[in-house]
């Protein structure tokens, strides 16, 4: 494992920004700024004509990086440590998780707990019991 | 018009999950690992991230909803369900054992496309067979009601 460093202005910065764009998404589109249900969206069958808007918000999250590296020179870092089958298995369980609970850390865990739904509150004490759990199996147990 | 301010606010998002430190899969894990308060590396950053979405998303969303509809659309559309069923537990709980391997979510896992690396598609294409798995069992549990 690598040791990261505390940086509780930067993640409050960043995390006003995924707020502010969530407001945006609200205020342009009408909609929840959930990633995996518009992600999910994107692919047939489509039950809105929202496809276009929905491509170019997850074109905006992937393009993110490349805007850092063409302003900064530099990639913003990234440590990845699981190998090809652990994060086959862990983005098999995300996706399935995600859709299954009607939404995930940016649905349930930002928006949802903004508005104070009930439902929101229960999925993010589940899946942050389930995740540290599970860190700490791998991590001291296994 | 619509195209340009979705993509521009999808870039807003990847941005501010880059500055946050959520596109980085160890500070996710190292925010998860709580026995590590103990021995004093544990990364709080994570709940500084939490703590600035929230208020900014409960700030703004309490001015936005007061208008009449959206820039671009009829109405907003916010989920009105407050069923308490088995799916609002069992996904969230799959979900987070995915999350607790690898580090990654939905969002940081999108953005970490743009970097390039064999990793995060190795887990984005699972993530979208789980995604369109989960999708197509939910369909047919309802057709079968």
């Amino acid at each position: 494992m690598t040791f990261t460093e505390f940086t509780p202005l930067a993640s409050l910065i960043g995390g006003t920004l995924i707020g502010l764009s969530a407001v945006m998404l609200m205020a342009f589109a009408g909609r929840i700024a959930g990633v995996s249900g518009i992600l999910v969206r994107i692919f047939p069958p489509h039950s809105d004509h929202e496809f276009a808007g929905r491509f170019a918000f997850v074109a905006g999250l992937i393009a993110a990086p490349l805007l850092v590296m063409l302003a900064s020179g530099q990639w913003p870092p990234q440590v990845i440590e699981t190998g090809a089958f652990g994060l086959a298995l862990a983005g098999l369980l995300v996706g399935f998780g995600s859709i299954w609970g009607n939404g995930c850390t940016s649905g349930h865990g930002v928006c949802g707990l903004s508005r104070l739904s009930i439902r929101s509150m229960v999925a993010t004490a589940s899946f942050m019991t389930t995740a540290i759990i599970t860190v700490f199996l791998m991590r001291h147990v296994l | 018009m619509k195209i340009l301010v979705q993509f521009a606010i999808g870039l807003i998002f990847g941005l501010g999950l880059i500055i946050a430190g959520m596109s980085n899969p160890a500070k996710v894990l190292n925010f998860l690992d709580v026995a590590a308060i103990a021995s004093g590396h544990w990364d709080a950053s994570l709940a500084f991230v939490l703590a600035g979405a929230i208020a900014a998303t409960s700030l703004g969303f309490r001015y936005v909803l007061k208008r009449t509809r959206p820039v671009f659309g009829e109405k907003f559309h916010l989920p009105t369900s407050n069923d308490l069923d088995t799916r609002i537990i069992l996904g969230p709980v799959i979900f987070g054992i995915g999350w607790g391997i690898a580090g990654f979510c939905p969002g940081p896992a999108l953005t970490a496309l743009g970097y390039g690396t064999w990793q995060s598609l190795a887990f984005v294409v699972p993530m979208l067979i789980g995604m369109l798995a989960a999708r197509w069992l939910s369909d047919i549990r309802t057709r079968s009601v």
